[in-house]
């Protein structure tokens, strides 16, 4: 369970409070090769591991990319990493986005704040095989505009035929897009028109809620995945820190298909 | 030109009315148009006319001293704007403005109120769809307060 050193070689500021690093093995230009959905374990100069989601492209291996938002001690040290300093790395580990199993459909991805960036390697994929697949969307919340993650991929993924729709909690005048909750846009993307399967990942509350919504306009549970999130500390499925029911967390998700995951999410025990 | 009444048929808030009853609250609208910007509802002010969508999207807002306006909805075709009309004190909450050009249909507020009271089945159909908009965004709401993406202990 040692990790293997990977070298911050770009980073960039998405956010008041979230970073884009770009890493690669030493002496190296070789990154991961992992399936959307992915995680690794990562940690900075002795503050700890966390789970983090690779938000980079699953067909490009030469950089390990990480969208991380610093919200305590160890994600603080990895957002305060620099170019040059290097990184430990375990994985990837864990159960990938099922884009094959949704080929043929209308596809819907439902991401909420940082929840965007364990999907982006599943959008990508996505477009990679455009013609395999009908309408593509994209419904985005965030809390504010200026949280808004990966505008330029936004505007290009639009441009490559997804549908994509944002919406924030509040804003300011400067702002003309959507405001409101992100169930406000499945009916304005006429989600109910099609035969969707669907991609979430984002607060659990937001993805329960997404959910249900999502499945009032027809969207099968049987084909509607969500990214579960618990408190995940090996990533290889020995200290039961993540288990969630009968499954771990680490090993099981943290992809799970709403049929299997539903039921242990409505028990407030877990 | 299809009539109001056909129109207000497919939209969520009126369908399944009876044709009487759609006739009835088509006596009371009147198709309109809007430019960006313009001021529909003003908070405080007699909740007189409220609206509904049919193109463009209008902005739900407070205004905040030193903050201006601080936007907390936006509405979209084939939504309705404004319920105060129909409770008591019948004074709007918000502001509401354009976002973009719209095209509305403007409801005389005391006209529909009037004909709810003649005909009380009326009253009771346009209360079960507004109060139904009304749980949807208030659930919404709920959701909003709760700050899911800012709130690192609602984040799991």
């Amino acid at each position: 369970m040692v990790g293997r050193p990977f070298v911050v070689r770009s980073k960039r500021q998405d956010t008041a409070d979230t970073w884009t690093l770009e890493l690669s093995a030493p002496g190296s230009e070789s990154g991961l090769t992992f399936a959307p959905g992915q995680f690794t374990m990562l940690a900075a100069g002795g503050t700890g591991e966390v789970p983090i989601s690779i938000s980079g492209d699953p067909s490009n291996s030469s950089m390990l990319v990480h969208t991380v938002r610093s919200v305590g001690l160890a994600t603080a040290a990895i957002c305060g990493a620099e170019p040059g300093q290097a990184l430990a790395v375990r994985g990837p580990f864990g159960r990938a986005w099922p884009v094959e199993r949704l080929e043929g459909l209308d596809v819907v991805a439902c991401a909420g704040g940082i929840g965007l960036a364990p999907l982006r390697p599943a959008i990508l994929a996505l477009l990679a095989r455009r013609e395999r697949y009908g309408r593509l969307v994209l419904l985005y919340g965030a809390r504010t505009p200026d949280q808004l993650l990966f505008a330029d991929d936004l505007a290009n993924w639009s441009a490559q035929g997804f549908e994509v729709h944002t919406t924030v909690d509040s804003s300011g005048p400067e702002w003309l897009g959507h405001v409101g909750v992100i169930t406000r846009l499945i009916g304005r993307a006429g989600i109910a028109k099609g035969h969707f399967g669907a991609m979430l990942c984002g607060p659990e509350i937001m993805m329960r809620v997404t959910a249900g919504a999502l499945a009032d306009e027809g969207v099968e549970d049987e084909l509607l995945y969500v990214s579960a999130e618990r408190n995940m500390q090996c990533g290889i499925g020995h200290c039961g820190h993540c288990q969630l029911g009968p499954t771990l967390v680490c090993r099981d998700g943290p992809v799970y298909s709403w049929a299997a995951l539903r039921r242990w999410l409505e028990v407030r025990e877990l | 030109m299809r009539r109001l009444e056909q129109v207000l048929a497919e939209i969520p808030t009126f369908s399944g009315l009876e044709d009487s009853q759609l006739k009835l609250i088509a006596g009371c609208g009147q198709n309109t148009r809007v430019g960006a910007g313009a001021l529909l509802l003003r908070e405080g002010e007699a909740a007189d006319t409220f609206y509904l969508i049919r193109r463009g999207r209008i902005a739900l807002e407070v205004h905040a001293p030193g903050a201006g306006a601080l936007r907390i909805e936006t509405l979209g075709a084939d939504e309705v704007v404004g319920w105060s009309w129909l409770f008591a004190p019948y004074r709007w909450q918000l502001d509401a403005r354009a976002l973009e050009p719209c095209s509305l249909v403007a409801f005389d507020a005391a006209c529909l109120r009037g004909k709810a009271e003649e005909d009380h089945e009326l009253g009771y159909q346009l209360m079960v769809r507004f109060a139904a908009n009304l749980v949807e965004r208030l659930q919404a709401t709920r959701f909003q307060l709760l700050d899911v993406y800012g709130n690192a202990r609602a984040t799991l």
